[in-house]
Order: structure tokens, then sequence, then C-alpha cells
């Protein structure tokens, strides 16, 4: 069997793969990787499909025996990974004799690190995703975090694909997170509903991630974003990368678990390619926010996209 | 000329559609035949629509299709269904045991409005709800169309766990319990239809635009119902409501 055993579960471990598109009219939240990018191209470097499953672990992460040989590659923030009391690298694969373990001594860049399979992560396919959506308690390994003793399945690669050679992503392509963080975004969709000196602050000021911060979104402090006339609006459709202002004009930045609708205006919204970027920050790093264009936007998707189709092969 | 629809970039791959700015049937109906419409457009890169009050969410891919192109396909579509030509709604009866255990708040709504026990349930069942959106939940339906007769504020102390199927009501609005949470509504009664579950395609058995009634029904019925729900024997009783407007 192609498993691989929890040791430990670290601090939140939990199969994610691209999300669950098409049930958010039902109330159903997307899911899947935070770091989209870390995923992608942990699943490219391997041979997979972009879409296949991963564990996305947090922070501390997980203590992982491999009970067959496996091709590994660790992705997105650097969590420290050892074999079998190795440093090994991350962007890069790996060989994992049947028998070794895997695991993480902390966090020096980045608190989100995929580990990345060769075959992807064989849970049951749940309204279209592998994806764990912890508060309903439904998708990934039985809808819950990773905890010890569990053994999680690995699918075998698809007999077409290569097999495994050495392979990294380039260097100039890795992320570095750091503890500031510049996110640009689009303004809207309720920009609207606020005064020019309330979008002035949310361009100019430095804002701070606060311990609440979690997959549905990260709450950060900083100087109040002044509304108009009120922070509600009729509930209207939430995206990831929403930075919403509640009424206490603090903003949150929702992230991939977070509700399909809300009620709260949403000033901005981080473009796409710079979403990692916040799913890697933690409490104490700093954020501020660059309005650009949507041509801008797509443009840097554009440029990201051909980073991870340049790993096809 | 109106100034609705309205086209607001969400981010690099989403779309909102303001159709109005108040909550209200006609615009509610207006989105949901919009939202149908999209989705049947089968445009390449739009991969879904989310309908709410008053707007509507498209998600799409970027990389397939650019936002103007998005923009000018829906806006051509849009001219022929105009406000209010809402499409046929399905009207679903919710089977529901009132009181006792099931409801144990329906005597404190009876006492607030100041009527019985009896006369709740009279004006909740005999109410046709819009399914404005969902949302909040997996599966939880936003209605609109509540007697204000029955309205009563929220339990000043939520409770932790409020069962699955719970119908239930806070300030003006009614609602029903997708699935076990915790939360603050007055509890009138409990149907034993399961409004949510993942493991179904589709997981939920109501869809947004439809209305809901609910229908008394006693123990046995209950029972009978559940029984045939869990073994997936039950199918709704639904009507078609023709054209409205």
């Amino acid at each position: 069997m192609r498993t691989i055993e929890v040791i430990k579960g670290g601090a939140f471990s939990t199969v994610q793969d691209m999300g669950r598109y098409g049930y958010q009219r039902y109330g159903v939240p997307v899911s899947g990787a935070l770091d989209q990018f870390a995923l992608r191209v942990g699943n490219m470097l391997l041979g997979n499909e972009e879409g296949d499953a991963g564990l996305e672990t947090t922070f501390l992460g997980p203590t992982l025996r491999f009970h067959f040989d496996a091709t590994i590659a660790i992705t997105g923030g650097d969590l420290s990974p050892f074999l079998d009391g190795q440093a090994i690298p991350g962007w890069t694969t790996v060989s994992v004799p049947g028998g070794s373990t895997l695991s993480f001594k902390g966090p020096k860049d980045g608190i989100r690190s995929y580990v990345c399979v060769r075959g992807g992560i064989d849970v049951p396919v749940v309204m279209g995703s592998r994806s764990t959506f912890t508060r309903s308690r439904f998708g990934g390994f039985h809808g819950r975090a990773l905890a010890t003793g569990d053994m999680v399945p690995v699918a075998d690669p698809d007999s077409g694909s290569p097999q495994p050679t050495e392979r990294s992503l380039a260097s100039q392509d890795v992320p570095r997170y750091g503890r500031h963080h510049t996110l640009h975004v689009t303004m809207g969709p309720q920009d609207d509903a606020f005064t020019t000196d309330g979008i002035d602050t949310f361009l100019a000021s430095e804002f701070t991630v606060t311990p609440m911060f979690d997959r549905m979104g990260n709450r950060l402090d900083g100087p109040v974003i002044q509304h108009k006339k009120g922070a509600d609006i009729i509930s209207d459709g939430t995206t990831r990368g929403a930075v919403q202002v509640p009424g206490s004009g603090k903003p949150i930045v929702l992230l991939a678990d977070c509700g399909t609708t809300g009620g709260y205006t949403k000033i901005a919204t981080v473009i796409s390619t710079d979403l990692p970027r916040m799913a890697q920050a933690q409490p104490g790093d700093t954020v501020v926010f660059r309005a650009v264009s949507l041509e801008e936007a797509h443009r840097a998707l554009r440029e990201q996209e051909a980073v991870i189709a340049s790993l096809s092969r | 000329m109106s100034q609705y629809p309205r086209f607001l970039p969400v981010g690099d791959k989403a779309l909102c559609i303001e159709l109005g700015d108040s909550i209200s049937e006609a615009t509610n109906r207006w989105v949901h035949g919009l939202s149908r419409e999209i989705g049947s457009l089968g445009a390449r890169g739009v991969l879904e629509v989310v309908p709410t009050y008053r707007s509507l969410v498209v998600y799409y891919d970027p990389q397939s299709i650019s936002y103007a192109d998005l923009t000018s396909r829906i806006r051509e579509m849009e001219g022929p269904l105009g406000e209010g030509e809402a499409v046929a709604a399905r009207l679903v009866e919710i089977p529901t045991l009132y009181g006792g255990e099931y409801g144990p708040d329906i005597g404190d709504v009876a006492e607030h409005n100041g009527i019985s026990e009896a006369e709740v349930i009279e004006i909740h069942s005999s109410a046709d709800y819009l399914v404005y959106m969902m949302g909040f939940l997996p599966g939880f339906p936003y209605l609109g169309g509540m007697s204000e007769r029955i309205a009563t504020p929220r339990l000043k102390t939520p409770r932790s766990a409020i069962p699955a199927g719970s119908v239930a009501i806070a300030e003006r609005q009614t609602g029903i319990y997708p699935v076990e949470s915790p939360g603050g509504w007055r509890l009138i009664g409990r149907t034993p239809i399961s409004l949510f579950d993942p493991g179904r395609e589709p997981p939920v058995e109501i869809e947004p635009g439809d209305y809901l009634r609910f229908v008394q029904v006693d123990e046995s019925e209950y029972v009978d119902v559940q029984s045939r729900m869990r073994a997936g024997t039950y199918a709704l009783v639904m009507h078609q409501m023709g054209r409205t407007q």
C-alpha cells in the first residue's frame, strides 16, 4: 500500500487541492490550497496533474513516515524539512525510500508548506474536490486535520507519466516571503462606500497581521479605514482575496475557506499572484496595499502562468 | 436609463453584476434568471455563477476569457431578459413538525407576539418563502416573506448546538439549519428533510430561486419522511409556479 503514516499531525495539516468550484451558490466555500502557486509547482515538478491533492502544513509541520518508495516535492514556506534527520531542500524533487521519516524543525520563511507526492494524495472526491473543509467536516481526510495514527493513501502515478527525474524550480522563480508584504490590489467592488480619506488610509498605511488568522482569512490591525455611511451592505458574493472592512474599520483579507457571501463592504481585492504572500504571513508581519489596474493584475497572472507552464513536460 | 445592470470587477478572476440596491422579489427573480442564463451560455472560462439578493458574482478564468469579452457577452444576452421577466419557479414543500422538543421556542414566539402557538403555526405555514440566496452555512437558505406577526428577537444566549433541520425565527427572518451548528435563532420546529449532504450529488435539495412552503406534519409523518429520506426514497413534493409576474 502506498501510504503515509502520520506520526504527529503538526499544528494544522490538511489535504488540499485547487478547490471546489460549482457549489458556492449553495453556500459551499471553494477551499483548496491557500498558496496555489506552491501546490501547483510541487505537482508540476513531480509530473502530477497540477491540481492533484497535497498536504498543506502550517507553522509547525507534521512528522510523516512513508511506507513506500516515494518521490516528493516540498514547496511554499520553508519550515525546515528534514528527512531521517538530514535537511532537505524545498522546491525540488526528493527521493524518499520506504520507511523514511519526514519532519520539520520550524518556520524560517513563510508559515505554510506543501508536501506534494508523486501520484497525489488519494482521498475521496467530495463535490469535485479532495480539499478539506474542516469547519463543515467534509472533504480531505475524513473532513479534518491530520492526527497521529492516520494512514494517508497516495495514488499510483499515471502509467503514462514519465519516470521521476530530479527537477527544481529555477531559483529566480522561488518566492521569498519575508515578514513585510506588499500586496497589490484592484480596487472595489465597494470602494465607493469609503471616503477619500478612507481610501488614502488604506493605500498609504502599514497594517499588522494579528493572531486572528486562519484558512478563512487574516485580520489586520492598523489605522481605521473610514466609511462614508456604514460598513453594512446587502449580503453579496465574497471571494478569496477580498479585503473586507467591517464597522471597526480594520481590514480582513479573505482566504480560501471564506464564506461564499457576506454583508460587509469590500474596499479592494488582492490580486491572485500576491495572495500566496498573505497565506504565508504570520502575526506581527506588516502589510501594505498598492492599487493596480485589472490589466496589470492580468499581466502578472500571465507571467506567473508562464513560469508554471514552463515546468510541464 | 437605469443604472443597472452595473458591472464591477472583483479582483482578477471574478465579476460582480449588480441589478439593484434593495431586497425585492422582482430584483431577486431577475438575479436568478440572469444567473441561469449565464450558466447556460456555456462560455469557455466561466467557472461558476453565485446569485445573491440583488447581484451575482461570475467566476472566470482570465486565461480563457478576457474581462471585456465576458462583460460584452453578458451585456448582449442581458437585453431580452429584463427585470421581472423571471423564469418559472418551483414551490417546494417542507414537512415540518412544529413545537414540542423539536421547536422548544415556539412558546416564546407566541408570547412575544401575544398570540397562541397554533396561530404561530398557522401564520408560519401559510406563506410561500422565496429562497433569495444560500450562504452562511452550506445549504442555508436566506428566506424572504415572513409575516411580522411572528417576528421575534434572537435568543440572548445562543445555543452551542442546534440540530440539523431546525426551523427557526430571528427578527423578521425565518430559516432552516441545514447542518448542526451553534446559533441564536428561536427554534419553532424541525423538518426531516436533509437540506445538505456533502456525499449527495447535488448536495442540496433546494435551489436558490425556489419558493418554500412549510407544511405541518405530526410525529408519525415526520418519522416516516425521515426514514424514507435516509433510505434515499423520499422525493420532495414540488409544484411548478409558472411564470411569476
